[in-house]
């Protein structure tokens, strides 16, 4: 397998399936939607993270605050749990001056019965610009980008991908590695990634973040082990565009510049794939003597939330090497500079730069 | 900053196509200099004086103006860099993405700000970056210096020292650089 196969990942396999390209419904060429990373492509992901070392800057002032996306409206539509992704949008969306509305599925009228069309249906008839969609199933984020004229933006389908989270990840390893060269993040393009040796560590299967960022991480030319006990591993392993899949955590350690844990999602019933949390804990746990065995000057990063004594051992988050608070400070720029490019950009043009690549998927793609 | 970014915005941008040189790069050098010796005659010294370049155009002449101002007083000016992309007018209308990152040395509180850009034309660059300085504190007061004037504002700003005032049509473009000022076309790519 290599990195320059191309990247089919679980039901984007498919023709028709979630997470193919939408038609617009307006505009004719404007991206107007994230919903996978696939979408982007190298040159796109670049753009994003250039517009995010802006907003990083926007987020150190004394104001943090700019007037960009004044009179727009962001709906944060959660239909799954969530702490960190919904609050960093929600912030995101304030830090630019948006208004943002912010859906609660518990007390809203989907515990009523109402669908989840007739939902999105009803918030869009209020006049919203952009919808960022979070929902248990895969897809639908595709699905509500059909159904409204608004900008949707993917925060996690299922097992399928979250695209934010594979970006903030990405700018993240990009400026700590800048910055210990003394260097803008700027300077160094995505140069850094090539050659980068990252294991991703746990529950692959389940992982929509492992999805995002397999398909980021290799678009920039990084190598991408995936560690998993066999029955923790995707169906269709093979097909990823990863250099090479492990179950042995302590041999990767040593050659590895990032190593990216996730977590074990009992919710998604991880554990009946498992002999015992404390055996898998035990195998594929990051533990101080494990994450002293790391090459010099790797990293540890988990995209949250963290089951400490599982994937994680307590004294790791604390470590100099974790940059996992970091990962979430990043994200609120990162979620800033893709709301900005997606809701800043005229919808009759094509726009400049990063999402561009979008607007040639449409072409092609046939959707 | 407007120049450039009209000049190389897609797809309403498109290849610039010099016709006439205005200003040598000697010339481009004296003005500074005369522009320099403005700003510390006006401001009886250079304290409190930061100077700011805006992205893209402005910052190679801010980087050289404060030089002169630093060889003529003999003190450290600071000087840093705005880019003014997510207060712009225009947003959502035209492509609108930052050009460089803003780097703002210190609190501007009480401090003179001098604001430099390349051309001054239809002034809403500058009115977008007198509100991006206000979110760095409140200056004691900001003045604008521009190597070209070309006219045709349509907002009430005016610049407080100018290198060349140049008459210019709506449809040309002036492209400013340390190396001089040059008049041309824009074709469509």
């Amino acid at each position: 397998m290599t990195a320059s196969q191309e990247p089919v990942i679980g039901e984007r396999g498919g023709e028709s399936g979630a997470g193919t390209v939408i038609t617009p419904t307006r505009g004719a060429g404007a991206p107007r939607h994230l919903l996978s990373v696939s979408d982007l492509g190298a040159e796109g992901m670049e753009e994003v993270l250039r517009v995010s070392d802006a907003f990083v800057e926007v987020s150190k002032r004394v104001i943090p605050k700019v007037p960009a996306l004044r009179g727009k409206t962001v709906v944060t539509l959660f239909v799954e749990e969530s702490t960190r992704t919904k609050l960093s949008f929600e912030t995101a969306a304030k830090r630019l001056s948006a208004d943002v509305l912010s859906f609660n599925a518990t007390s809203s009228s989907l515990k009523k019965g109402e669908s989840l069309r007739d939902t999105v249906e009803t918030i869009a008839a209020m006049g919203v610009d952009a919808f960022v969609v979070r929902h248990c199933a895969a897809g639908a984020p595709a699905a509500v980008a059909r159904w409204v004229d608004a900008c949707v933006l993917n925060a996690g389908d299922g097992w399928h991908e979250h695209p934010t989270q594979a970006l903030l990840d990405c700018c993240t390893i990009r400026q700590v590695l800048a910055e210990r060269d003394g260097r803008a993040p700027g300077e160094t393009g995505v140069e850094c990634f090539k050659g980068l040796r990252v294991a991703i560590v746990g529950d692959i299967r389940h992982s929509r973040v492992a999805r995002s960022n397999v398909l980021a991480f290799s678009a920039l030319g990084a190598h991408v082990t995936l560690v998993a006990p066999g029955t923790l591993l995707p169906p269709a392993v093979e097909t990823w565009p990863v250099a090479a899949v492990s179950h042995d955590l302590d041999e990767v350690l040593p050659q590895t510049d990032v190593c990216y844990l996730l977590r074990l999602q009992a919710e998604r019933g991880a554990g009946g794939f498992l002999p015992s949390v404390r055996e898998y804990a035990a195998a594929y746990g990051l533990n101080a003597r494990r994450a002293a065995a790391l090459a010099d000057g790797a990293l540890v990063m988990h995209p949250g939330p963290m089951n400490r004594g599982v994937e994680i051992a307590d004294e790791v988050p604390d470590l100099p090497r974790s940059v996992i608070l970091r990962q979430v400070a990043n994200g609120v720029a990162v979620r800033m500079a893709v709301l900005f490019m997606l809701l800043g950009t005229p919808q009759d043009e094509s726009p400049t730069g990063a999402l561009a690549g979008l607007g040639d998927a449409w072409e092609t793609s046939g959707a | 900053m407007a120049e450039r970014e009209r000049r190389l915005t897609t797809p309403r941008g498109g290849v610039f196509v010099p016709r006439v040189q205005v200003l040598s790069a000697e010339d481009v050098s004296r003005a500074i200099t005369r522009i320099a010796h403005e700003i510390v005659e006006r401001n009886h010294g250079l304290s409190d004086v930061v100077v700011i370049g805006l992205q893209t155009g402005g910052v190679p002449l801010a980087k050289r103006l404060a030089q002169v101002l630093e060889e003529i007083e003999g003190t450290a000016v600071s000087s840093g860099t705005l880019d003014v992309a997510f207060y712009r007018d225009d947003i959502g209308i035209r492509p609108v993405l930052p050009e460089a990152i803003t780097n703002i040395p210190e609190d501007l509180a009480g401090q003179l700000v001098v604001l430099v850009d390349d051309v001054l034309f239809t002034g809403r660059t500058v009115r977008a970056a007198l509100n991006a300085l206000a979110d760095y504190g409140r200056a004691r007061a900001v003045q604008l210096a521009v190597m070209v004037d070309r006219g045709h504002r349509e907002i009430p700003i005016r610049p407080d020292y100018v290198g060349k005032n140049m008459p210019t049509r709506i449809d040309e473009q002036v492209d400013v650089s340390l190396d001089g000022v040059v008049l041309g076309d824009v074709v469509a790519r």
